[in-house]
């Protein structure tokens, strides 16, 4: 006796056409940070447009609004094919994909206007991170209550990873957004300096692993073997891998911080992980490529598998390539360079690129019962896309390797060979235009598909209520022969398999952070390490909301090439008061730590109304809407207050006296900048980040 | 730097335990039938018209 029932089609179209919007938009916005990199005034002279502002905004809509809609459509489309069941609520698959489209718009609202947290990746502020929760638990109860009306007993492999996604991720998101709100647009983090690294990275590299790799891995292993109609490879490879996958993966978030003031332990802990996970990582790799096994006649003919083999071919090499940089000596020169942009690009566009375009290609003509309009332009989709992404990271590696070695190399006399940084950038500015000629490439195969997809849809009708049949579940399982054994045992109990993937998951970060934030000889204090003026402190919320963090590190590695460069380098203890941290990750200008008192206020004042006045070629953009607009005074209190319950020993009662303490030293700066000729009223907001930037690394500057 | 001793230590002792559940997985059957599960999800997901038998190939023309 079997059951009829209907697949839902249309969420799955809508998370299709938004995949292919915000694909689009998020890639648009990222050649326009492209373009002005050898280009400032290409920031069409708003602040609003801005690199530091922009770059953040690039990364969130490829990530969660590009890639987010593209694994809610593959989740959507598979799960309920391989569980033979509707989605568990129409109502819940309707609040999933608006709530999440609002949640992207808010976003795309708020990083313009310069509301960021500042951790990357994470930038939205706290009403946002709420949001993302809410939604993430709703697409968990729709994801499980499919599972549990499910009308095939065992789950296939890519539901585990599902699984394990929905659980990481919800972890990763909490733990990460751990903020106290001192309004409804700005929050401090609770974590402080070398803390807050260590939460950010381990965040921020297993968003990687959680949201750009094992969902993906989990459509790889439906929709590959369905379009070569062969089964996967090997499944016991499948087994295997997916549990040191997961279990290895949350430990390597610490090589992002490799010479940092990040105890050394940790860093040695992570770059063990991040080599161990070639394994785990080829192990998928190998298992799908091997699946295309006498299908490789397919792949000539059909740019679906084309794509699907570059795409995997691109996760095998960002995959080894990431232990390679975890390496301490590698990473030395790699650190704060493009070669790490051109890393992830190679993941971001091969893998999750291509991979999203090849399910693209397989899903719209099946739910709209019609034949892809011309797989000609597939076809050209796809080389076009290949080149883009060559064109986009050669340059980038070479502009890496380049940039990193100058930066290091000294004369026989034992002087730094390119003293100015300025130096360094215009050698790879030719690279920065090649990278955008990549970028535009592949945007184009992007805009091809997307008329493709718009034809194929025109020439079908959606079916969107697709009619299944299949027998319901018997009341009562009877296992046997291998179906007694554990782990089929396993592949058949959903919440079981949740709570072991999250102890699984859990045990790395546990044994990374439960040391560093609790024995107090990780992080050694500094006793004239002092909290922030009101003024200075002001004027670091300025730096964030700027995006500052995106071109300037904060963090001296103990090398004589970057202590001959920039001064002392860090130590944990200068941190303490640090909510959140800023030591960035990229240097597209120099390391700012060691910046207090290097020139003096007008200098910075000039330099900020016009960097090419002062640094010749420079890159940055002119910040003259800093001298235009008065500083927000209002927050004052509120931020000493909540600094205070952070830990940070401001005394009592000294929120009522910080505005007039902050007029005082804004006066003093201001009177300064008149003796040179410079007129600004003080209470501008260049005035706060100029104090700021005075105060930088001074706490433990010799006299 | 001693503590070194004891991550070896913990680290041989994790890998000798990770290897022997590998083993007694396989030896105990654990990997007896990989070919069903793997097989399932290729069947019986097309919709069903009748009188006509669909493939992937209706869905792109090469």
């Amino acid at each position: 006796m079997t059951e009829k029932f209907y697949y839902d089609n249309k969420t799955v179209r809508n998370f299709a056409i938004a995949t292919v919007v915000w694909g689009i938009v998020g890639m648009t916005v990222g050649l326009l940070a492209a373009m002005q990199l050898f280009k400032p005034a290409m920031n069409l002279g708003t602040q609003y447009t801005t690199f530091g502002r922009i770059r953040p905004l690039h990364t969130n809509a490829v990530i969660f609004a590009f890639v987010g809609n593209a694994i809610f459509m593959g989740v959507y489309y598979s799960l309920q094919r391989l569980l033979k069941a509707r989605m568990f609520s129409d109502i819940l698959s309707a609040i999933h994909f608006w709530g999440w489209q609002l949640i992207i718009v808010a976003t795309a609202i708020t990083l313009p206007l310069g509301l960021t947290t500042s951790h990357e990746y994470a930038e939205m502020e706290w009403p946002i991170d709420i949001g993302i929760t809410l939604i993430w638990v709703v697409f968990g109860i729709n994801m499980f209550g499919t599972i549990f009306k499910r009308r095939e007993k065992h789950m296939y492999v890519a539901i585990w990873f599902y699984i394990a996604t929905f659980v990481t991720v919800a972890v990763l998101h909490i733990v990460n957004s751990v903020e106290l709100p001192i309004s409804f647009f700005k929050s401090y983090y609770v974590y402080a300096g070398v803390q807050d690294a260590l939460v950010q990275w381990w965040y921020g590299h297993n968003a990687v692993a959680f949201f750009l790799t094992t969902p993906y891995l989990g459509m790889m292993y439906y929709y590959l073997p369905k379009m070569a109609n062969r089964p996967v490879y090997s499944y016991k490879l499948s087994i295997l891998h997916f549990w040191s996958l997961i279990f290895i993966y949350i430990w390597a978030g610490p090589h992002h911080l490799l010479y940092t003031s990040l105890p050394t332990w940790v860093q040695s802990l992570s770059t063990v992980f991040s080599v161990m996970l070639i394994a785990p990582s080829w192990g998928g790799m190998i298992n799908g490529l091997l699946t295309l096994r006498g299908a490789w006649d397919k792949v000539r003919e059909d740019p679906r598998l084309k794509f699907m083999v570059v795409g995997i071919t691109c996760y095998g090499m960002a995959t080894f390539e990431g232990p390679m940089l975890a390496l301490k000596q590698i990473n030395a020169i790699a650190h704060y360079t493009d070669w790490i942009v051109a890393h992830v690009h190679v993941g971001a566009l091969g893998w999750n690129g291509f991979l999203t375009f090849a399910v693209l290609y397989w899903i719209i003509p099946r739910i709209y019962n019609t034949t892809l309009y011309s797989v000609k332009l597939a076809s050209f989709h796809f080389w076009i896309g290949t080149l883009g992404i060559i064109f986009y990271a050669v340059p980038l590696y070479f502009a890496g390797f380049t940039q990193g070695l100058m930066w290091k190399e000294f004369t026989p006399e034992g002087l730094l060979k390119y003293p100015n940084f300025l130096e360094t950038l215009r050698q790879i500015l030719p690279m920065y235009m090649m990278r955008a000629l990549g970028g535009t490439l592949y945007l184009t195969g992007v805009i091809v598909m997307s008329y493709n997809l718009i034809k194929t849809m025109a020439a079908g009708s959606l079916v969107a209520n697709e009619a299944a049949e299949a027998s319901p579940l018997p009341s009562v399982f009877v296992a046997q022969g291998t179906d007694k054994k554990w782990h089929r045992f396993l592949e058949r109990k959903p919440l079981l398999f949740l709570v072991l993937s999250l102890v699984v998951i859990l045990i790395g970060g546990m044994v990374e952070m439960m040391p560093t934030f609790t024995i107090k000889s990780n992080i050694p204090t500094i006793t004239s390490v002092k909290p922030y003026s009101p003024l200075e402190l002001q004027g670091r919320d300025l730096y964030i909301r700027e995006g500052c963090v995106n071109c300037h590190s904060q963090m001296i590695r103990p090398f004589r090439s970057e202590t001959e460069r920039y001064g002392e380098y860090s130590k944990a203890g200068e941190f303490v008061y640090d909510h959140p941290f800023l030591w960035g990750s990229k240097r597209t200008g120099p390391d700012l730590q060691r910046e207090g008192g290097k020139y003096g206020n007008a200098w910075h004042y000039n330099h900020l109304f016009d960097p090419q006045t002062m640094s010749p070629g420079s890159i940055m953009p002119p910040y003259e809407w800093l001298i235009n607009q008065q500083l927000d005074t209002t927050t004052t209190r509120a931020k000493i207050t909540a600094m205070r319950s952070l830990g940070v020993p401001y005394e009592t009662g000294y929120e009522a006296m910080a505005n007039a303490a902050l007029e005082k030293q804004a006066k003093s700066i201001a009177d300064d900048l008149r003796q040179n000729n410079i007129k600004v009223k003080s209470d501008r907001e260049i005035i706060a980040i100029v104090a700021y930037l005075q105060r930088l690394g001074t706490d433990i500057k010799a006299k | 730097m001693n503590i070194i001793y004891l991550l070896l230590g913990l680290s041989i002792v994790i890998a000798v335990l990770f290897l022997t559940a590998f083993f007694w997985a396989n030896k105990s059957g654990q990997n007896d039938d990989l070919y069903t599960p793997s097989v399932r999800m290729l069947f019986d997901d097309e919709p069903k018209q009748p009188g006509k038998e669909q493939s992937d190939e209706d869905h792109i023309q090469t």
